[in-house]
């Protein structure tokens, strides 16, 4: 199995490869759009900021790569957030394949909820999807973020922090997830393991 | 809801782990790596690793070593310990830490938590601030909290949230060692007053120390070396124990 992890100007993606090649899965950090193509699976990771991650994915033309792609793919973290349509994170127009918005977190208390979010939250209300096969009941995740999608009907899992926000989205072949599954333990390795052995 | 996270330290030296530890299933203890897999697979949520190294082949052992952690284990881990430029920031990242902590460095020369924010985000900063209570005023120390400064504890913990830190690792010199609890009072009023996560650290020595610093200190983290190390106490009874109170946990 081939799996592209697309390489743009985001932080935090060694973990990602070393999560995979755990998983014993070939993985290789690339922005050629040929091997992007040619890829059993692609992970779009994340870290850093929206518009300028944008700016770069156009410049390299990967925006229109990953709209074209039609194998299992996976966003991860500020990879989510460009999935959706558009993100408060510097007014930022982005790939638009889940129609969400994307929003900052405004704590009512700042003593009781800080921002960004750092550390374990619960997945909750889990819908039926071959991601979740295997996984127990309340599974953690580590989450670092200060931005969030809003709940939509691409939800697939949420999560409570100020207010309920997804914390994965599925639609088509395109799959997200807002935590670091490569950071998230076991139950990061199972989302990632059932990512791989999806069938195409 | 976010739970609050157990932080096990490992001190380090020439790549090996310092502090004796007293685990059974360890083939060797100095060996960083097979213990934090082992903290890890006890529900441990984060890691702290300290390098104490003083040798010149410091920065390159602590990168190897570094990279080894990051391909074994799968929750995220800090790297301190003499942390100056973000050269040094940039070495540790790309071998696989998830943060990294500075401490002197940022006493001497605070512009260097902006630079650093600014380059890799304030997420993976960790700005560690030693604290020691002088004549009822709180004042940040370094060199392990040997060295006093100028530096009021609390407006400096402003300032380096203000600059970008992501996250407050205090340590209460006062505490520290002593197994009697954790600073609670200057812990909660650190983090009522910033809008960043603060991990406690220094006095942890019994299970309600834990529930204590997580209620009455405001903390979001606490981190703990020896007693873990020596298994007085084990880091998923301890969690057990947070679950049964009622703190908000991962188990």
């Amino acid at each position: 199995m081939k799996v592209a992890v697309i390489k743009y100007n985001s932080g935090n993606v060694q973990s990602v490869l070393y999560a995979l090649e755990r998983l014993g899965a070939k993985a290789e950090l690339t922005d050629d759009i040929e091997k992007i193509k040619s890829a059993d699976r692609v992970i779009f990771p994340g870290q850093g900021e929206a518009s300028s991650a944008m700016r770069y994915l156009k410049s390299k033309n990967l925006d229109q790569v990953i709209k074209e792609t039609t194998q299992p793919f996976l966003g991860i973290c500020l990879g989510l957030q460009l999935l959706c349509d558009h993100s408060e994170e510097n007014n930022t127009e982005c790939l638009g394949i889940f129609p969400v918005k994307v929003k900052k977190f405004i704590p009512e208390n700042s003593q009781e909820f800080k921002v960004p979010q750092i550390g374990w939250n619960e997945l909750e209300k889990i819908m039926d999807n071959p991601l979740f096969r295997g996984i127990k009941p309340h599974p953690f995740v580590y989450y670092v973020h200060s931005f969030y999608a809003e709940l939509s009907e691409f939800t697939i899992a949420q999560s409570h922090y100020i207010h309920d926000f997804s914390a994965m989205l599925h639609k088509d072949n395109f799959f997200a997830i807002q935590a670091h599954p490569e950071k998230s333990g076991e139950v990061g390795e199972h989302l990632l393991k059932n990512f791989l052995n999806l069938r195409n | 809801m976010l739970t609050k996270r157990i932080i096990p330290c490992l001190d380090i030296k020439d790549g090996r782990t310092v502090k004796g530890v007293n685990f059974v299933q360890l083939r060797d203890a100095g060996d960083p790596v097979e213990l934090a897999k082992i903290y890890s697979d006890e529900g441990a949520d984060e890691l702290v690793f300290l390098d104490i190294t003083a040798t010149v082949d410091k920065r390159k052992t602590l990168a190897e070593l570094v990279t080894k952690v990051a391909k074994a284990i799968n929750i995220p881990f800090t790297v301190g310990g003499g942390i100056s430029t973000v050269e040094d920031v940039k070495v540790l990242l790309g071998a696989g830490a998830d943060k990294i902590s500075i401490n002197s460095a940022a006493v001497k020369n605070p512009g260097v938590i902006d630079e650093m924010a600014a380059e890799f985000g304030s997420q993976c900063i960790v700005v560690a601030i030693d604290t020691r209570d002088v004549d009822g005023t709180d004042y940040v120390h370094t060199h392990g909290g040997r060295k006093p400064t100028l530096l009021q504890t609390q407006s400096w913990a402003k300032e380096v949230a203000d600059r970008g830190a992501g996250e407050i690792l205090l340590t209460s010199m006062d505490h520290d060692g002593t197994k009697a609890g954790f600073a609670n009072e200057i812990t909660a009023e650190i983090s009522s007053m910033l809008t960043i996560p603060v991990i406690a650290s220094g006095g942890a020595g019994k299970m309600h120390h834990f529930e204590e610093v997580f209620s009455f200190g405001k903390a979001d983290a606490a981190l703990a070396a020896s007693i873990f190390h020596f298994k007085e106490i084990p880091v998923p009874e301890l969690k057990s124990y947070l679950v049964d109170r009622g703190v908000s946990i991962r188990f």
